[in-house]
């Protein structure tokens, strides 16, 4: 049995070469470290969650002022294990945000942002900032009272730019109102636009982590 | 004396040349209306402006603001929907009547008058204007932005964006 599942590897690995990269993935060599080196798996994992409920949200929901809230009625009430998906999806949202940020203070007490991981540090500053524009838009997507108040303010926000601010507003709200030009440009944003970027970066990311090695614990006299 | 290939093109260097020029064109040509479909309804100008009537000025009691709510056909996208609007009238008892809208000057919320307070308040940040739409406490930057009006017949009218 264990000859033939390493037969089925080797005849595989000899025409994709995916043995070195697993082995350069799973069996590379790290420092001892602590818990806290967890969070960006822990992120990892649960932008996957997100992404896999979100997928499956997508099939019942319906961007419109008319059908948005209601379609999420029938996810949470008549869908069987809707609850579950949504429920999944929804608290999943605050828990990446609150991973990412431990995440982000965890490299940025160790000091691990420095030489040579300057730009794994960068391109984690986006992954942020993407990660709470997938907050922001996904907000307003159920279109209830409050999702609706919180992106008339947090657009309003945008609209306090000098000069350009009425413009920015504009453009993100797709007009002068919140609107279903808003609704759709939203839920475009928060299912294609990021999401994309999201998981192109997590890949550079994970690239330099694998290339330039996970820092260690910086020791008292440093 | 120079080299002829100091002069020369390679084929290599020709070939890429070429490549990176007509990805640039099919990027821009792609690209370019790209930016005008996603900007393009935050363009779009509004109707003109327009009187609507609001009732009657006699019934408005002095320094208590009165709500008034009406509807305007507005285009949105590919639709026409009807959105409606509250104003709030006050009257200082001496013919001057002034209408305010209810959105709040800082971050957009909608203000509501409360009778108790005798103050406008916005339920988002605690923004409190008085009756002359003036700020009094909390975080809005101006006043309450105020309607041109008109009265005709004891009919009060204001002019509203379309």
């Amino acid at each position: 049995m264990a000859t033939r599942t390493a037969k089925v590897i080797d005849w595989l690995d000899d025409r994709a070469g995916l043995l070195s990269v697993w082995n350069s993935v799973f069996d590379r060599k790290v420092p001892k470290v602590n818990w806290w080196y967890t969070l960006g798996s822990a992120t990892l994992f649960v932008a996957m969650m997100q992404a896999a409920t979100g997928v499956f949200l997508s099939i019942y929901y319906i961007p419109t002022p008319e059908e948005a809230y209601s379609s999420i009625d029938y996810i949470m009430n008549d869908v069987a294990f809707g609850w579950l998906v949504r429920g999944i999806h929804h608290w999943g949202a605050t828990l990446m945000v609150i991973l990412v940020f431990l995440h982000m203070l965890r490299v940025f007490y160790y000091g691990a942002y420095k030489y040579p991981r300057e730009v794994t540090w960068l391109t984690g500053v986006v992954l942020f900032l993407v990660t709470m524009g997938l907050g922001f838009t996904g907000y307003l997507l159920p279109w209830n009272q409050r999702s609706y108040w919180a992106t008339a303010v947090g657009s309003s926000i945008l609209g306090t730019v000098p000069i350009v601010g009425d413009f920015l507003l504009r453009v993100m709200r797709g007009g002068d109102d919140l609107t279903i030009l808003t609704l759709s440009r939203f839920y475009g944003v928060h299912i294609w636009f990021l999401p994309a970027s999201l998981f192109g970066l997590m890949g550079v990311h994970l690239y330099l982590v694998i290339r330039n090695g996970i820092s260690y614990v910086p020791r008292r006299d440093e | 004396m120079p080299k002829k290939s100091d002069y020369m093109i390679s084929r290599r260097g020709f070939v890429g040349g070429v490549v990176g020029l007509v990805g640039t064109v099919i990027s821009a040509v792609v690209g370019l209306p790209v930016i005008g479909y996603v900007v393009s309804p935050a363009l779009k100008k509004g109707a003109e402006e327009e009187w609507i009537t609001l009732g009657p000025v006699s019934a408005l009691e002095p320094g208590i603001p009165a709500p008034f709510t009406f509807s305007q056909m507005k285009e949105v996208g590919w639709r026409r929907a009807r959105i409606s609007q509250t104003v709030y009238a006050v009257t200082d008892g001496s013919g001057n009547v002034t209408v305010f809208s209810d959105a709040c000057t800082h971050l957009s919320c909608k203000v509501h008058w409360e009778e108790g307070r005798g103050a406008f308040i916005c339920p988002c940040h605690d923004g409190l204007f008085d009756t002359e739409g003036k700020v009094v406490s909390g975080p809005p930057p101006k006043p309450l932005y105020s309607f041109q009006t008109q009265i005709e017949n004891d009919q009060l009218m204001i002019l509203v964006e379309g």
